[in-house]
């Protein structure tokens, strides 16, 4: 543990954790939470915060409004600083000599006002999954580097394979009216310079190259993606996928291990990639992911930072990484050839720009720019012009920061 | 011999009361406040008190869990309103809504409340089932729905296109705009119905059956029956369902958020209403969101009871 003789002065002293509540990283939370408490004597209580994302969120808020000491570590997602920075201790001068081996634009998300307010834990970004077999089959060598080479291959495999396959699509992604929907959507304006909705506070969505990949957006849906994506969500599209019934899917990486597992169809055809992009343009993915932080009103701030960066040091994000394929935070960890050999997405990965949404900026009032960008979006790809729309939509974030 | 004292006959006192003392409509007046005070202190604290709540959080910026307190801003979250395109647009889905379903649930009722009403075997067992769809939860009938409209492997699409041929193609009911709202209103009729049915049977029973007879007598017709008989006697029990329905289909929420969640083009009022109180913990805003859908709903409840006077002419 490297961090354990610092640690140590903190002996005795009691922690609460609200962590992972879903699949093995509940347990993991179990084991690292047993081992910081072996190697340095400060007893850590793990306590799994419930499962929806949105009742984790109410959960937190009501300890803050108390300013509780009920809570001293928490696990964060990565559009809850901006929103809870107040509440949340700054970390930048306990490890001041380790920031600079994070990811910066994960680093950037947590920063609110100079204040580093969590360490990034584990990320998650948006990929292209591509079927390796039937892009061979009609003759592409490679998978599409930009949206109109993604159009051509999925057009001519679609014309191909719906003889014997009617419900066959090009392209599957999350079109439903949520959070979802936002880091899509951010990945295609971000891709072709259609700026990232909200700019050093400046509401930026309504811009010609952001009308221009939307309405482009819209022509796929029921031609190179099927009727139904405006409504689908990451499950609905990976099951599309899985099955052998879509030739593109965008998806996070959650979606590699069990597209190659024992239930899927497309075990060992598929591949992974950048999203496209337009030329000139860096190929990006909305950044996703979970961060830790500790709570302003901890009565023991120094052991839980020293819990904090224990959890995020390099040698537990291996260990992660290998139990979990959970994504590393830092760029060494992701170097890492046992990591690589366990998370084969890793390589396609060091292309790819993280792009972040607006909650630093937006604050508490995120939902509400995120939900009047994705509602706008969805409308788009039902049939409504983004040219006349973006406006509104910018009309609607505006007030909702007022 | 002694003076015969003539009885008076009694004079009934009721036109003259003891001088300071109560008339007997004013003491029976106080009784009548007296027995309705427990009601009335209900009414007050159940929906008086939160509507004028309503109405003074609709004039202010308060937020849930904001660290600003809240401001006093007139009617300018009215104001807002009016520029608000989603607003206007839930209002339209809602209204089309309701009448889509308020005159379809009517129509099919008023015929299955015509057929159980008639004698025949079994008439006991059909009651029962024709209440089924109203008794499962709204929330696991949508989801069930929302299963068998599915655009690739529903059962709605593996009918018409693979079972009977009458689609070329799989159809995305759901996700298409055309047909979104249809569906949805296929669902709510297909649950609310039955009830609609029980309501207008209720008052189906208590027509006399003479009054048929006397016009079989007189030679009319079953339609004539049905316009002179039936639907004049059946005004009240017409009225209640109606008036419950379209207050039902005016506040609809479940069926759509499951079968659409935060969709904007078919976002109902209440939908709207709560993505801004709860989502955005705009709680000033969504007030003045909540006034405007009761005087839409009041307005609807006056034009029923207006237009369909229950009492004798």
């Amino acid at each position: 543990m490297p961090n354990a003789a610092q640690a140590q002065r903190y002996q005795g002293v009691q922690l609460t954790y609200y962590g992972d509540s879903v699949g093995i990283g509940a347990e993991l939370d179990q084991q690292l939470g047993a081992r910081f408490t072996q190697d340095t004597g400060i007893a850590v209580r793990v306590i799994p915060r419930p499962q929806s994302a949105s009742e984790a969120y109410a959960t937190y808020l009501r300890f803050f409004q108390a300013r509780s000491a009920a809570i001293d570590v928490l696990l964060i997602d990565i559009i809850w600083p901006g929103a809870f920075a107040p509440h949340l201790l700054d970390l930048r001068p306990f490890c001041a000599g380790e920031i600079d081996q994070f990811y910066p634009a994960l680093i950037a998300n947590n920063t609110v006002a100079d204040r580093l307010v969590a360490l990034p834990w584990f990320a998650d970004v948006g990929l292209l999954y591509y079927r390796v077999d039937l892009l061979e089959r009609y003759g592409f060598a490679a998978p599409p580097a930009t949206w109109e080479e993604l159009e051509v291959q999925a057009r001519r495999i679609v014309a191909g394979e719906r003889a014997a396959n009617p419900v066959f699509t090009g392209y599957v992604f999350q079109g439903n009216a949520y959070e979802g929907l936002t880091c899509n959507a951010l990945e295609w304006l971000a891709s072709v310079g259609g700026g990232r909705i909200l700019e050093r506070g400046r509401v930026t969505i309504a811009n010609p190259a952001a009308a221009a990949i939307l309405d482009q957006a819209r022509g796929w849906v029921g031609l190179i993606a099927p009727r139904g994506v405006t409504t689908y969500q990451e499950d609905d599209a990976r099951n599309v996928f899985q099955a052998g019934n879509a030739a593109f899917m965008r998806n996070w990486p959650y979606a590699y291990a069990l597209a190659a597992g024992p239930a899927s169809r497309v075990a060992g055809r598929f591949g992974v990639a950048p999203l496209p992009a337009a030329p000139g343009q860096p190929r990006v993915g909305t950044a996703g992911g979970q961060q830790l932080a500790v709570c302003q009103y901890s009565r023991a701030p120094e052991a839980a930072v020293e819990l904090v960066r224990y959890l995020t040091s390099a040698p537990v994000q291996v260990y992660r990484a290998l139990r979990g394929s959970f994504l590393p935070t830092r760029p060494a960890v992701a170097a890492d050839p046992r990591v690589l050999a366990a998370e084969p997405f890793l390589g396609p990965l060091q292309a790819v720009e993280r792009v972040t949404r607006p909650a630093r900026d937006a604050g508490a009032r995120y939902n509400q720019v995120s939900t009047a960008f994705f509602q706008g979006v969805n409308q788009v790809l039902n049939g409504a012009d983004a040219v006349q729309l973006l406006p509104r939509v910018a009309r609607r974030i505006e007030r909702a920061l007022a | 011999m002694s003076e015969v004292v003539v009885p008076r006959p009694r004079v009934p006192t009721a036109g003259a009361p003891r001088a300071g003392a109560p008339s007997l409509a004013a003491r029976q007046a106080r009784l009548a406040w007296l027995l309705l005070s427990p009601s009335l202190t209900v009414v007050l604290l159940v929906a008086i008190f939160p509507l004028v709540q309503t109405v003074v959080l609709s004039l202010t910026t308060a937020r849930l869990a904001s660290p600003e307190p809240a401001r006093f801003v007139g009617l300018s979250n009215y104001a807002a309103l009016l520029g608000d395109y989603l607003f206007w647009q839930s209002i339209g889905v809602t209204l089309q809504f309701a009448v889509i379903t308020v005159s379809g649930e009517f129509v099919l009722g008023l015929f299955i409340a015509l057929l159980v009403n008639a004698q025949f075997r079994g008439r006991g067992l059909v009651r029962a089932a024709m209440l089924v769809p109203w008794a499962i939860p709204t929330v696991i009938a949508a989801q069930m729905w929302k299963w068998m409209y599915h655009d690739v492997y529903g059962v709605v699409n593996d009918l018409l296109v693979a079972t009977l041929g009458v689609l070329p193609a799989n159809v995305a009911w759901l996700a298409d705009p055309t047909t979104a709202l249809a569906v949805v209103a296929l669902v709510d009729i297909w649950k609310t119905t039955p009830f609609v049915a029980l309501l207008l049977l209720a008052g189906l029973q208590v027509i006399p059956e003479e009054l048929y007879e006397a016009a079989r007598v007189d030679g009319a017709s079953a339609l004539q029956q049905l316009v002179q008989i039936t639907l004049p006697l059946l005004r009240p029990a017409i009225l209640v369902a109606l008036v419950f329905r379209t207050l039902d289909a005016l506040r609809v929420f479940d069926v759509f958020y499951v079968m659409f969640g935060e969709r904007p083009d078919t976002m109902t009022m209440a939908i709207y209403n709560q993505e801004t109180i709860v989502a955005f913990a705009d709680v000033g805003y969504g007030a003045a969101i909540s006034m405007v859908i009761f005087l839409i709903i009041g307005i609807c409840v006056v034009a029923y009871v207006t237009l369909l006077r229950v009492e004798a002419p």
